[in-house]
């Protein structure tokens, strides 16, 4: 089986995440880390791999090159190889461009299963896999917290507003994963050792099939609105006294 | 403008909260609005999309769209956008809407932009980025676009007024049914709705394990509040679906929102940050929640909590 995971770099939370205004695009001259949501969909793949006995995980991203680095913890958890598309032309790439790209290196890997995480930590739209699976025309599950392999098929566990719904798609498809369906493993020290020796390939925007159009603009960016203040207290003994008075204060009770 | 579609989501018979209120925006920036209704057994509930603005309602009726799945909705709606030219289609966030909204945006190549809390009449949108550590005015570029509302943003506001029904064909391309649906989720109700409280004492991880819920089922208790709990203690097995708050779970603008051991992650945040009054208690100092908590305490719930309880308790008698 081989299984595609598509994880996305971004700004390392320590570095701190912001818009750059001069170009309106999120700053990623900072350190970049794999976003931890997508470390929940490398583990499902490699739990996938181990547990059919064969196969490869290769992990697929868009980014700056400097990417490549983040894209290592993948691959020292246990990811065979690597893919980042890196291209100017691909900068500044919305929800269009970027399901076009993925789609197209996709495309090149005829992979059986194509896993994402739930979210990006700092774009967060939570919706790419389902404009991948369109370009790819293949089913699409999301919010998956359970993942069964069937051999031809999986089955997934969606969680939604409702509840747990089952849902099976025949391969190969696409599915998003939830942070509750594994716990990742840290990758050892053998794995980050032999991670730099692995294959890491780039592709430009015509590997991949063009940059083709961007739907959306930012026109301005401004501070959000104040809340009240933010009270944050220690606990010294006395936090009880303190929560009955602040709610007090606030004729809650 | 050539119109603004609003997609109707609808559960057991009916259209959820989120879309009226989504159309209820629409109506309010003027212009006619149409409701789009898809599903199996949906053409008795268009009616009642009438009184919150819509003066048209397309109604997709077809066995194969019984169960809630995006791809078959996005061949409905790609079709209804191109045979009617409507250049708006808006959503109310949810699990089905999201994934609709960014399959249609790839079918019709058309801009998305999602988490907006509100969106002008000459079409530009206000969305909070960066964990709500900045607002972004974003636009689009394309002919048709799309938009996604954050859950919980417009009031679905009844102001009255009849629809016209009109049935859209349904054609459906192989590849969108090909993932099928095998178990169907139904919302099991316990106890009082935490969407209506005036007080929740919300509990996760932090509370170390599942018996320790009772901590906060007893401050609920003394508060006269409901108790609702993360997605992680919800899929840990600790406590019922229905209480789960966030992304995946309901939306709570209570009164009081009283946190124990919770970290505050987006997942979470999005289904109450309209909170009235947040109180956090965790024993991270480094914990998200206490960046948008009004009152946060820094210790452990487990000392603190059977106190407060006792206190509230002694004020109220």
């Amino acid at each position: 089986m081989k299984i595609a995971v598509c994880v996305k770099a971004v700004p390392d939370a320590a570095a701190g995440r912001r818009i750059d205004p001069s170009t309106n695009r999120i700053d990623r001259s900072v350190e970049l880390a794999i976003s931890d949501f997508d470390t929940y969909a490398v583990e499902e793949a490699l739990r996938l791999k181990e547990a059919a006995g064969d196969g490869e995980v290769v992990v697929i991203s868009m980014g700056p090159e400097k990417a490549m680095d983040a894209l290592r913890k993948a691959l020292a958890m246990g990811a065979d190889r690597a893919v980042l598309i890196t291209d100017s032309a691909l900068e500044g790439a919305d929800l269009l461009g970027t399901a076009r790209a993925l789609a197209g290196a996709i495309d090149k890997e005829s992979a059986d299963l194509v896993l994402f995480g739930q979210q990006s930590a700092d774009g967060g739209g939570a919706c790419l896999w389902s404009a991948v699976a369109e370009r790819l025309h293949r089913p699409v599950i999301s919010q998956v917290s359970e993942l069964t392999n069937e051999g031809s098929s999986v089955l997934g566990k969606r969680q939604t507003e409702f509840g747990y719904d089952t849902i099976r798609a025949p391969l190969p498809a696409v599915i998003a994963v939830s942070d509750a369906i594994n716990t990742p493993r840290y990758p050892s020290l053998k794995g980050i050792m032999g991670a730099k020796k692995k294959p890491q390939d780039t592709l430009s925007a015509a590997d991949v099939g063009g940059a083709g159009a961007v739907g959306t603009t930012v026109i301005a960016l401004s501070p959000p609105p104040a809340r009240a203040e933010a009270r944050k207290v220690e606990d010294d003994g006395n936090a009880a006294e303190q929560i009955v008075e602040f709610l007090a204060e606030k004729r809650l009770i | 403008m050539a119109g603004t579609l609003v997609f109707l989501e609808h559960h057991e018979g009916a259209i959820q909260k989120g879309s009226l209120g989504v159309l209820s925006k629409a109506a309010q920036l003027g212009g006619d609005v149409t409701g789009v209704l898809i599903g199996s057994g949906v053409r008795g509930i268009a009616e009642s999309a009438g009184a919150f603005g819509a003066t048209t309602v397309f109604v997709a009726d077809d066995e194969r769209l019984a169960a809630p799945l995006p791809q078959t909705r996005v061949d409905v709606l790609a079709k209804l956008v191109r045979d009617e030219g409507f250049d708006t289609v808006l959503f109310a966030q949810s699990v089905l809407a999201a994934d609709v909204a960014a399959g249609l945006a790839a079918r019709l190549d058309a801009g998305l932009n999602w988490d907006l809390v509100d969106l002008s009449a000459d079409s530009v949108g206000k969305r909070p980025a960066l964990a709500d550590s900045v607002v972004v005015d974003v636009g689009w570029s394309s002919d048709v676009k799309l938009a996604i509302f954050r859950s919980g943003t417009f009031d679905a506001n009844e102001t009255g007024g009849t629809t016209e029904v009109k049935d859209t064909a349904v054609e459906l391309e192989d590849f969108s049914t090909q993932a099928q649906m095998v178990e169907q989720a139904h919302a099991e109700q316990q106890g009082p709705s935490i969407e209506d409280a005036d007080v929740i004492v919300a509990g996760g991880r932090g509370l170390g394990e599942p018996e320790k819920f009772a901590l906060a089922e007893e401050l609920a208790q003394a508060l006269g509040g409901a108790v609702a709990a993360t997605r992680a203690v919800v899929d840990a097995g600790w406590y019922p679906y229905s209480a789960q708050v966030g992304q995946t779970g309901k939306t709570v603008s209570p009164k009081l929102y009283v946190a124990l051991g919770i970290s505050g992650a987006i997942q979470h945040k999005v289904g109450m940050q309209g909170s009235n009054v947040i109180v956090a208690i965790n024993k991270d100092p480094n914990a998200p929640i206490f960046e948008f908590s009004d009152l946060g305490v820094v210790g452990d719930l487990h000392t603190i909590v059977p106190k407060l309880v006792e206190l509230v308790r002694a004020r109220k008698s």
